[in-house]
């Protein structure tokens, strides 16, 4: 048992939310209390968001032991059992053989979670900033270009253009002025990857950017990133003052002939400003609006001169590829999605959180073997990519590959990294409609097919989640679906039909019992379900009556609880109360047998 | 308005002037320090920037970020992204509903809490999350939720 240095603590959102910051507190106390002068230090995204709070614990051998769960009780007992007498806690220990942890294959996370994203010299210890160093030492625009063309990297934003064409489609652009600007408006519901990894390797992002505009002839450059992300923003603001300080920034870095500087810019909630022409608008000042391309950035961009603008996840596999060298990178991944792919995975999945994976690795991998199958052993129903732009992927094609054509070819898409598993408890006719009513709702209004096409979608699976279907509502949303997408400038029109388009094409029954049997077999949808008490199993224990808001749960101590019908609003806390079983929900035939209930609206309890 | 408040206001307007793309900025920085956007305020922005304030009122409104009512001492943001929905976000709708008596974009009576709906927190692994002013709260059911806030009320 070799001494232990240092005490690390994985601060970042999920781990802070998960009460990480408690955790941190009572190990310093703890420390403290004991004597042992040991330094306890932050890093950002461990990754393993399902088993925060963590803490690792740095050996001088350099081994880690890494605690997952952990609470001020456990913290106290890491302390006397592990700090103090020498022997780690076995329990409460992520074997370094976790599935989770061992399936990865980690290039633009290699950082997160090892490193102390607030200080540079962290960065600078793995290598940082080398990649920069290199290219201003004697590379030429042109040779870092090839490089970048040859390791085959796609822009990770979703749409997956390749990121050397366009480098040097804006480095062929007209002389001038130039800009370069880092896409970290993430607003796919169910995605955070740009945000735990600006939080957790900042200056990784940051190097990208600067060899990115060296390589197109920026020298100015803005960071956009959403104002929901407060400590990314936070953590930006002091990477790119250290950077500067230390000349990896601003004024002719590294005594070279090349400067550039970077303005960070705080969205203001719009989801259509991750569409590149309407991020630009925003940065000028003016309502995210898209324009029509061409002519594309790289010809009129930023206040009309020539842009380049690349997503955060592309601009963090830059300095490996310029290290490593982009042949290096190029052997990973098939034929036409080289390196890896950083996903978000969450739902109903047991093993959460932010993960890498090499492309060409099988959905089935990814969701069985690093995500450990579904939460509770329940039956996979289908997983999600690419968010509201994206699709809903059956079990049966749960072997395609993680690539950008493979995962097209099914009607999804690779999407920014958003990736949300969903069991036989969810509804997809739900899902289309919660993705849809989020277009809808984000929609700028410009193009009216987007604008009106969305909103009368909408309308449509309202009424088939409300129980008043029709079965002309099926072809109606195929030819609205289509509609859509060709008549809408930007990307968020072309790509909003998607959701109702795959759940149309592989869970075309669910829409089916909705319209013609007014069941819901997910039991999700307010309108089509009913709670009924079990009187066998019911205790009389009053939870669910306390739970209830509309007092439709009604009942004696000690004796069967009833459920009042014509009160009930279908919320579903009752059956969240319940710690026996004893609340059932029906569909179909056999809720519409029992009394009638009060109008629900459309979608999920 | 406070006379500090105004000058503070007015070295804002000052320090931006003349920037290119100062406008969102300034309506993000005036509504930190007001808390929302005033007409007045826009009036002010808009001679600032030599805009019109007609402009001013069409990008403010374009964007979810600013409110145009003093909000509430507390904010709650529910999270509705794609993991806090399939896993009971809008339960915890109900419950703020039947504890708060507002809905989402409402601020209650007694000016203490304003509820919010937001698209994504950005901790799905964590979801159904909920965000009191700059804290976030994971794994959420009616029952926490209702403590979380009646910690606030005590």
């Amino acid at each position: 048992m070799s001494a232990v240095t240092e005490l690390v603590v994985g601060l970042g959102s999920c781990g802070i939310a998960a009460g990480a910051r408690q955790v941190h507190d009572s190990l310093v106390q703890e420390l403290a209390a004991q004597g042992l002068a040991l330094p306890v230090t932050s890093t950002g995204c461990i990754g393993a968001c399902h088993r925060e709070p963590l803490v690792e614990v740095r050996t001088a051998e350099g081994k880690h032991f890494l605690y997952g769960d952990l609470d001020p009780a456990k913290v106290k007992q890491v302390v006397s059992e592990h700090l103090v007498g020498g022997r780690p806690v076995a329990e409460l220990l992520i074997p370094e053989d976790y599935p989770y942890l061992a399936r990865q294959r980690k290039i633009v996370l290699a950082n997160c979670g090892v490193i102390d994203p607030e200080s540079i010299d962290d960065y600078l210890a793995v290598a940082g900033y080398q990649a920069l160093r290199k290219v201003l030492s004697g590379l030429s625009p042109e040779q870092v270009i090839a490089e970048v063309q040859a390791s085959g990297l796609r822009g990770r934003g979703g749409a997956g253009f390749p990121t050397g064409t366009k480098w040097s489609l804006a480095r062929a652009s007209r002389p001038g002025k130039r800009y370069l600007v880092c896409n970290a408006d993430e607003g796919d519901p169910g995605a955070f990857m740009d945000r735990s990894l600006l939080e957790s390797d900042p200056h990784a992002v940051l190097e990208g950017m600067a060899i990115g505009a060296y390589a197109i002839g920026a020298d100015e450059g803005y960071m956009y990133v959403r104002a929901e992300y407060p400590l990314a923003i936070k953590r930006l603001e002091i990477a790119m003052r250290q950077a500067v300080e230390r000349n990896l920034l601003g004024k002719n870095i590294l005594g070279s002939s090349f400067s550039f500087e970077i303005h960070l810019k705080e969205g203001a909630g719009a989801f259509v400003c991750g569409e590149e022409t309407a991020l630009m608008g925003s940065i000028e000042g003016k309502r995210g609006m898209p324009t029509l391309r061409p002519p594309f950035p790289a010809e009129r961009g930023l206040w009309g001169a020539p842009t380049n603008i690349n997503n955060v996840e592309t601009y963090g596999n830059v300095p490996y590829i310029i290290r490593q060298g982009g042949a290096e990178y190029a052997q990973i991944g098939t034929a036409r999605s080289k390196g890896t792919k950083v996903f978000a995975l969450a739902g109903k999945i047991k093993h959460g959180g932010m993960i890498e994976v090499p492309m060409g690795i099988t959905l089935r991998d990814v969701i069985f073997g690093v995500g450990g199958g579904i939460r509770d052993d329940r039956k996979f129903k289908a997983v999600q990519l690419g968010g509201p732009s994206g699709g809903c992927i059956p079990e049966s094609l749960l072997d395609v590959q993680v690539d950008y054509d493979s995962l097209t070819a099914t009607g999804a898409i690779m999407g920014s990294g958003g990736m949300v598993v969903m069991d036989e408890s969810t509804c997809m006719v739900d899902v289309a409609r919660y993705f849809l009513s989020f277009t809808q709702a984000e929609s700028c209004g410009k193009c009216t097919f987007c604008r009106m096409g969305t909103k009368r979608m909408l309308e449509t699976l309202e009424r088939i989640c409300g129980g008043r279907g029709e079965p002309t509502d099926i072809p109606r949303l195929e030819e609205l679906a289509v509609k859509v997408r060709l008549a809408s400038l930007c990307g968020l029109g072309q790509t909003a039909p998607n959701p109702v388009l795959t759940t149309l094409k592989y869970f075309r029954d669910e829409y089916e019992e909705h319209i013609l049997h007014k069941r819901c077999r997910a039991r999700q949808c307010r309108a089509l379900i009913r709670y009924r008490v079990l009187a066998d199993a019911c205790t009389g224990c009053l939870a669910c009556a306390k739970a209830c808001p509309t007092q439709a749960a009604v009942g004696e101590r000690k004796k069967a609880h009833t459920i009042l019908q014509e009160k009930c609003i279908q919320c579903g806390l009752c059956h969240q109360a319940c710690r026996f079983d004893a609340i059932e929900i029906t569909t179909g035939t056999e809720a519409a047998a029992l009394p009638a209930a009060v109008a629900a609206p459309g979608g999920a309890a | 308005m406070k006379q500090a408040e105004q000058s503070t206001f007015e070295q804002l307007l000052e320090s931006w002037r003349g920037q290119k793309g100062n406008v969102i900025p300034l309506l993000q920085k005036t509504q930190e320090l007001h808390g929302f956007l005033s007409r007045e305020d826009m009036e002010a922005i808009a001679r600032a920037t030599g805009r019109s304030p007609a402009e001013i009122y069409g990008v403010a409104t374009f964007y979810a970020q600013f409110r145009f009512q003093p909000p509430g001492k507390h904010t709650l943001k529910i999270c509705h992204g794609t993991a806090c929905h399939v896993n009971g976000a809008d339960s915890l709708d109900t419950t703020l509903q039947m504890e708060l008596g507002i809905g989402a974009g409402q601020t209650t009576a007694d000016g203490e809490f304003s509820l919010e709906k937001v698209a994504c927190l950005g901790c799905c692994s964590l979801a159904p999350v909920v965000m009191l002013d700059a804290e976030v709260h994971g794994r959420l059911t009616g029952d926490k939720l209702k403590k979380v806030v009646r910690k606030v009320q005590e």
